[in-house]
């Protein structure tokens, strides 16, 4: 057994791949891939069941996101990092340590819904214990709040860094000049990594009819901005050129473009089908391949290890079918920050006008009752 | 007395000091310039920012979510149009994540008419900015106000938009900081940039020590008390309608209850439900456009909830709803609410029979 363990290390790190992982390394990225990919086809199969109104995900973005998650200095507070996401990061959040069910319950717009309670759209994160800030579904405007959290990261003697993702079509939002703007001032650059993830789209509009520019990376280049472009796909690549962004922006305190190749392969959201495509690269297929090609896994043991996430997520869908929806009378809750426990209800706005949620409470009684009768 | 531009430095510097105000940024804030309107002179944090308001509003969202405290500023609201969404993420950022991101930010900028400004510096706010939910909103309407409301909003756990009449900049007020030089020279000697620039590069200011009068966001100031009609103004309005109360009292001995709204929102209904269930009489007064109205709401909710109390119509006095305020005189008058109309409108309101 140890000296097959040996062998088995010794065949990683002949491979010439751009970083060193060890098998173990390879494992983990490995599991929390499938892990990430099982639980985006759930939530697909979800939208398409009625079991939610709208998805938007990340299918095909597994390497990046999983290498992500692993590298930044996860935590709470400036030291550590901020992570300002987009919609399409799931497996970043699994790979932070988030369980898959809290996606679902999201999806599923209940109460138990930790990011939101139930009021936002699936993959809208928000986990302040981690510095994962809430994500919009407006393109763009992480980029020029991450610019407020990379201040604040300057300004203290930690080593903390903001991260912020988005995707190609976004890059023509004034936001992301914004970015480069504020982190490049020669009076006071931030610690800030932009990453583009270009799955060459706009929901329906392609790319190339859209970008002048040769490669959205060379943006960077008009602001001294460090910058690169490479392969989001292959784990080693997009391994190591995180890695290396992050490594550079943590030591330097100055900003960092990565532009990252990535596949869309459900396509943009539900409003287009979500149905799988079959053209583009796919990220745990190719990983799988090389995998059983250095014998780190076998495809019974990936095949399991599918099967077992499968059955996982299944049963923790089945457990969110028995949690319940938001109460009606929370809408005021939280329009404000809790003083004394008042859970920062707007109290005026509470006041106003008619109350629906009586009303609501009654409305949706009548239809379980109906349902269940049926 | 001191100037509104000076009350808010000097809660500015006061924040500094005892507030943990890290950051007051925006375009031309820092030194040497110190904000269009002297507001930021002097300070320890201030800094210019490049001319991207949605970087500065996006720069304040950030700090916010980071817990770091900050004032913000747009140079003139009239170029705060193209941050609405990001004003939108910064009043929900709380609300989407259920109280896990409460957003301690507050932004400042100049509104209103009143200084010639023409198409692009006349610009209201409030009546959008109300829209804008998960904000406060404030706007004083004296240098006293100003200074307290400035430190409720930095101290405030939420995102507050403070909302400066510009045309109330230079004005003293009539009330005393607590703290604050009672001769004006020596106040503006301390605080006051100097012209020249030999005497701007050996200048530091100092800030006299002043007591925060703890004024509350939500509350109301009740400036006179009557039986006439209620009269409920907010910024630039207010000393207008003072004038006109002080002028009614002296020379027709007409009595006006008049509220200075000074939160848009939350604002203070019990202050103007008691006040009308009292008079019967209502006019609110303000500056912003007069299409869907901030006083229109207040309308409303008026007839909703007192309709019963009233003994003749509500009304509302407010800027003509055209696409801006036009440069000459003329066309500012016409457009923005002057002196006599709101005593025209006052007067037909309290002498209209029951």
């Amino acid at each position: 057994m140890t000296s097959n363990k040996k062998s088995v290390s010794e065949s990683v790190k002949n491979l010439e791949k751009p970083v060193d992982l060890t098998p173990e390394n390879l494992k983990e990225i490995h599991n929390l891939m499938v892990q990430g990919r099982v639980l985006e086809e759930r939530l697909v199969k979800m939208s398409k069941m009625g079991e939610g109104y709208f998805w938007i995900g990340g299918p095909g973005e597994e390497a990046f996101n999983v290498a992500l998650g692993l590298l930044v200095d996860k935590g709470h507070g400036p030291d550590k990092d901020f992570i300002h996401l987009h919609y399409r990061n799931s497996a970043l959040m699994l790979a932070l340590g988030a369980p898959p069910i809290d996606a679902i319950r999201q999806m599923k717009n209940v109460e138990t819904d930790p990011y939101s309670g139930g009021r936002n759209f699936v993959n809208h994160y928000a986990k302040p214990e981690w510095n994962v800030v809430p994500v919009s579904s407006c393109i763009e405007p992480q980029h020029s709040q991450a610019i407020g959290t990379a201040h604040a990261q300057s300004q203290g003697r930690g080593k903390g860094i903001s991260v912020v993702i988005g995707g190609d079509a976004g890059t023509a939002e004034g936001d992301f000049a914004t970015a480069l703007v504020w982190a490049s001032r020669p009076v006071n650059p931030l610690p800030l990594l932009v990453i583009c993830t270009n799955n060459y789209a706009g929901i329906s509009t392609p790319y190339s009819g859209q970008h002048g520019e040769t490669e959205i990376a060379d943006r960077g280049r008009a602001f001294n901005v460090e910058s690169r472009k490479t392969d989001g796909n292959d784990v080693w690549n997009v391994y190591e050129a995180l890695q290396t962004a992050i490594n550079y922006v943590r030591k330097e305190r100055k900003p960092y473009l990565l532009e990252l190749d990535v596949s869309r392969l459900h396509g943009h959201s539900s409003a287009s089908g979500a149905n799988r495509v079959t053209n583009e690269a796919d990220c745990v297929e190719s990983f799988e391949k090389e995998l059983e090609k250095i014998k780190i896994l076998s495809p019974k043991e990936m095949d399991k290890i599918r099967e077992d996430w499968q059955e996982s997520i299944l049963n923790d869908l089945k457990q969110v079918r028995t949690e319940p929806g938001p109460d009606p009378h929370s809408i005021f809750d939280h329009v404000y920050a809790d003083k004394n426990g008042d859970k920062g209800r707007d109290t005026l706005a509470a006041q106003i006008g008619l109350d629906y949620a009586a009303d609501t409470a009654a409305h949706f009684a009548a239809k379980k009752l109906k349902a269940k009768k049926g | 007395m001191a100037t509104v531009a000076q009350a808010i430095r000097m809660a500015l510097a006061h924040a500094e000091d005892n507030l943990e105000l890290k950051d007051v940024f925006g375009e031309d804030v820092g030194p040497p310039l110190g904000g269009a309107f002297t507001v930021t002179q002097g300070l320890k944090t201030s800094w210019n920012s490049p001319l991207d308001e949605r970087g500065i509003i996006g720069m304040a969202t950030g700090l916010g979510l980071a817990g770091s405290r900050c004032v913000a500023e747009v140079q003139f609201c009239d170029y705060i149009f193209n941050t609405i969404d990001l004003l939108k993420l910064a009043g929900n950022a709380c609300w989407t994540s259920m109280g896990q991101y409460p957003m301690p930010i507050t932004v400042m900028t100049p509104v209103g008419s009143g200084i010639h400004g023409s198409v692009y510096h006349s610009h209201s706010f409030d009546s959008k900015m109300v829209q804008i939910q998960g904000w406060k909103t404030v706007m004083p309407s004296n240098a006293y106000d100003a200074f307290g409301l400035m430190l409720a909003a930095i101290k405030d756990p939420n995102p507050v938009m403070f909302l400066k009449p510009k045309a109330l900049l230079r004005a003293k007020g009539k009330k005393l900081i607590p703290g604050e030089p009672k001769n004006a020279k020596e106040l503006k000697k301390m605080i006051d940039m100097p012209v020249t620039k030999e005497e701007q590069a050996k200048w530091r200011p100092k800030f006299p020590k002043l007591t925060d009068p703890e004024i509350e966001i939500g509350k109301a100031y009740k400036y006179q008390e009557g039986d006439a009609a209620t009269v409920v103004a907010w910024g630039r309005m207010q000393p207008i309608v003072e004038d006109i109360t002080n002028k009614f009292k002296s020379e027709r001995d007409i009595y006006l209850d008049v509220i200075d709204l000074r939160t848009i929102y939350p604002y203070d209904w019990d202050a103007i439900r008691s006040s009308v269930e009292r008079t019967g009489r209502v006019i609110f007064v303000n500056e912003d456009t007069e299409v869907c109205n901030f006083g229109e709401h207040l309308i409303r909710r008026t007839c909703d909830e007192l309709f019963y109390s009233l003994n003749v119509r509500p009304r509302l006095i407010a800027g003509k709803n055209v696409p801006g305020v036009g440069l000459s005189p003329i066309l500012e008058e016409s457009t923005q609410p002057q002196p006599w109309h709101v005593e025209k409108e006052i007067l037909s309101l309290v002498e209209e029979p029951a």
